[in-house]
């Protein structure tokens, strides 16, 4: 890491560590939530089942919301399709999932999911192949969103798309994909999609070990992205990613390929938001192509304006506190939610351009 | 041909049947300093649009050394080592003033290779130096936003000069400075040539007049007069077209 971030205050360093502390804060809290969850219901300390389990979704929408943070606040690229890749991750873990259930099925298929017997299919598609294997599934978890993101990318950054042309092309890429995955014969089980999960890595799904040990994979990959996304945006990478956002034609003359930086950014950013969908999909029991409807996309690109673009901490802050609102909202009133989040857009983009985190730099020199 | 000279010979552009130049010659010997001067669209930028591969000429020769620029696109111009600055500055905002020194440096250029860098202490003296040249070592840390006008157009000069150019191309540096601006720009423009060359375009005259070295003057697409600016103001043609109006 270059000497020269010493030179590069962006923070007044009494705020700077208000933020580490908050950071540490949460992770503390969250790397405890399971552990009070064992607490007596009565003891003040407890953690209910339903904070567990609603900020472990948390954790993987903060996931996405780093990985959209990483293509748009830094290097410029608005991306409205990113729930696509975060989908593609979870349908593989999804797929993989569905394999362990093996003859426990309604129909006892010994190697067919429920649904393809429903469909009168007699051989597993070659595509499903391999899913049996966890690390497999994994990977494709990461690959496939990654491929997707390297082919769109490359058609659009080389022809020069940016703006709002190639936010308008990843979000019909989502679109086209909920469509796809809606049908019955593509072979990810329709609108159903799949769901009855018996157990992942030799674990039985739906016990409190279980979630306990999904909840700190969560905690781990997420921490694990927020270390990488820190030495990346640190990096000369990461300056040149700013450079780009700000004036791409002058980082060409430089002598930079602006495509390849570009390409490499999008990509990474698709892995993670599938590593996301691949967490999210376990601890949910369920995926199904709704996750791949366009408003999930906004919406996610909303925590980030919320938090504040161009930081890491404020994707995280925006990940969670939209969500938090959301949760909050929704119980009582969820016709409102959508109005809510316009509103929430709205007010942010007039008031807020830098969003919860532009609160505390403000005054700052700029 | 001499390495580092520049020639162009009988160099004509025509765009839809007008002549922005209309058979130029002009020989640039290696270290000098060069100002050129003319009235509006006498076609001084398309003189630089042309040495830079922008703009191909119609007729005429182009070279710099032994090297036909004509039939070179311009990244491999660049990669020669004729470097531009542009009339409206762009340095990048959002980073320091040693940051956007850096971003010019000469260095792998390739995502992997800016993830890994690590600034080497011989870079790191060159950045200083090229700071210290163009009259910014006090601000190194402060971000390109909050630089003057005057400023940012020194930081991109200085991200030029990051590149190692053999040839410095400088249009209408002055524009919009302060007095004491432009006068700072003159010093910074007679230090940095000699070990390269300059070829600065501008309007002011009496910035000419400081950088104290021979003018050409355009005219109509062609060279009008060449010498001292005592010379050239006092040349009658000069004072028809240019001066007197
Ligand atoms: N791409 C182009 N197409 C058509 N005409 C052009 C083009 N570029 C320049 N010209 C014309 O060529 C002439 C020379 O223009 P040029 O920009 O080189 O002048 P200049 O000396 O730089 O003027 P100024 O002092 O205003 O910057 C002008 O009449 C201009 O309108
Ligand atoms: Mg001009």
């Amino acid at each position: 890491m270059s000497a020269t971030t010493a030179e590069t205050p962006r923070l007044r360093p009494t705020r700077a560590l208000i933020l580490r502390g908050l950071l540490l804060a949460g992770l503390l809290i969250l790397a405890l939530l399971p552990l009070l969850n064992r607490l007596p219901p009565d003891h003040a300390l407890h953690a209910s089942d339903f904070i567990v389990s609603v900020s472990g979704k948390w954790m993987c929408y903060a996931m996405l919301a780093l990985a959209i943070d990483l293509a748009w606040g830094y290097a410029g690229i608005l991306s409205l399709g990113h729930g696509a890749f975060f989908a593609l991750g979870g349908y593989a873990i999804g797929m993989h999932l569905m394999r362990l259930i093996g003859p426990r099925g309604v129909y006892g298929h010994p190697v067919l999911p429920d649904f393809m017997v429903f469909l009168g299919w007699t051989e597993l598609p070659w595509y499903w192949w391999g899913f049996q294997f966890f690390p497999f599934a994994l990977l494709m978890a990461l690959a496939v969103p990654g491929l997707l993101a390297g082919l769109l990318g490359w058609l659009a950054f080389r022809s020069r798309i940016t703006g709002v042309y190639l936010s308008i092309i990843t979000q019909a890429m989502t679109y086209a994909l909920m469509l796809a995955f809606f049908r019955n014969d593509m072979g990810f089980g329709g609108n159903n999609g799949f769901t009855d999960f018996k157990e992942l890595l030799g674990m039985k799904l739906n016990t409190a070990g279980a979630r306990a040990a999904l909840f700190y994979a969560a905690l781990l990959s997420l921490s694990g992205a927020v270390l990488l996304c820190r030495h990346l945006t640190r990096s000369k990478l990461g300056r040149v990613l700013v450079a780009v956002r700000d004036a791409e034609s002058r980082v060409r003359f430089l002598g930079y390929s602006t495509v390849s930086v570009k390409l490499s950014v999008f990509v990474l950013s698709a892995m993670l938001a599938g590593l996301g969908g691949a967490l999210y999909v376990p601890l949910v029991g369920i995926i199904n192509p709704g996750e791949f409807s366009p408003g999930n996309s906004i919406e996610a690109v909303i925590w980030v304006a919320v938090g504040g673009r161009g930081t890491l901490v404020g994707a995280l802050l925006g990940a969670f506190s939209v969500n938090a609102v959301k949760t909050w909202l929704t119980s009582f009133a969820p016709d409102l939610w959508l109005f809510a989040l316009g509103g929430l857009f709205v007010a942010v983009t007039l008031f807020l351009p830098r969003g919860l985190i532009g609160l505390m730099r403000k005054g700052e020199e700029r | 041909m001499k390495a580092g000279t520049l020639y162009l010979d009988g160099v004509s552009v025509v765009f839809d049947g007008f002549r922005a130049l209309n058979s130029l010659s002009l020989v640039i010997e290696p270290g000098e300093l060069r100002a050129i001067i003319g009235p509006n669209g006498a076609g001084k930028t398309t003189m630089m649009d042309i040495i830079t591969g922008k703009t191909r000429p119609t007729a005429g020769t182009v070279q710099f050394g032994d090297h036909d620029l004509t039939r070179m696109d311009e990244a491999a111009i660049a990669e020669l080592g004729i470097g531009r600055k542009f009339q409206k500055p762009t340095v990048f905002d959002a980073l320091t003033v040693f940051e956007n020194l850096e971003l010019a440096l000469k260095a792998p250029r390739d995502p992997w290779s800016c993830l890994r860098w690590v600034l080497p202490p011989a870079a790191r003296r060159r950045i200083e130096a090229t700071l210290a040249e163009i009259g910014l070592a006090d601000r190194a840390g402060a971000r390109a936003a909050i630089l003057s006008h005057g400023q940012r157009q020194w930081l991109e000069i200085g991200m030029l000069l990051m590149q190692e150019p053999q040839l410095l191309l400088v249009d209408e540096p002055v524009a919009g400075m302060t007095d004491q601006e432009t006068e700072h720009t003159a010093a910074l423009l007679r230090r940095i040539a000699g070990q390269r060359s300059v070829v600065v375009v501008e309007h002011d005259l009496e910035f000419v007049r400081a950088l104290g070295e021979k003018v050409t003057v355009l005219c109509e697409g062609a060279v009008l007069s060449e010498g001292s600016i005592d010379r050239v103001q006092n040349d009658p043609r000069v004072i028809e077209v240019y001066l007197g109006r």
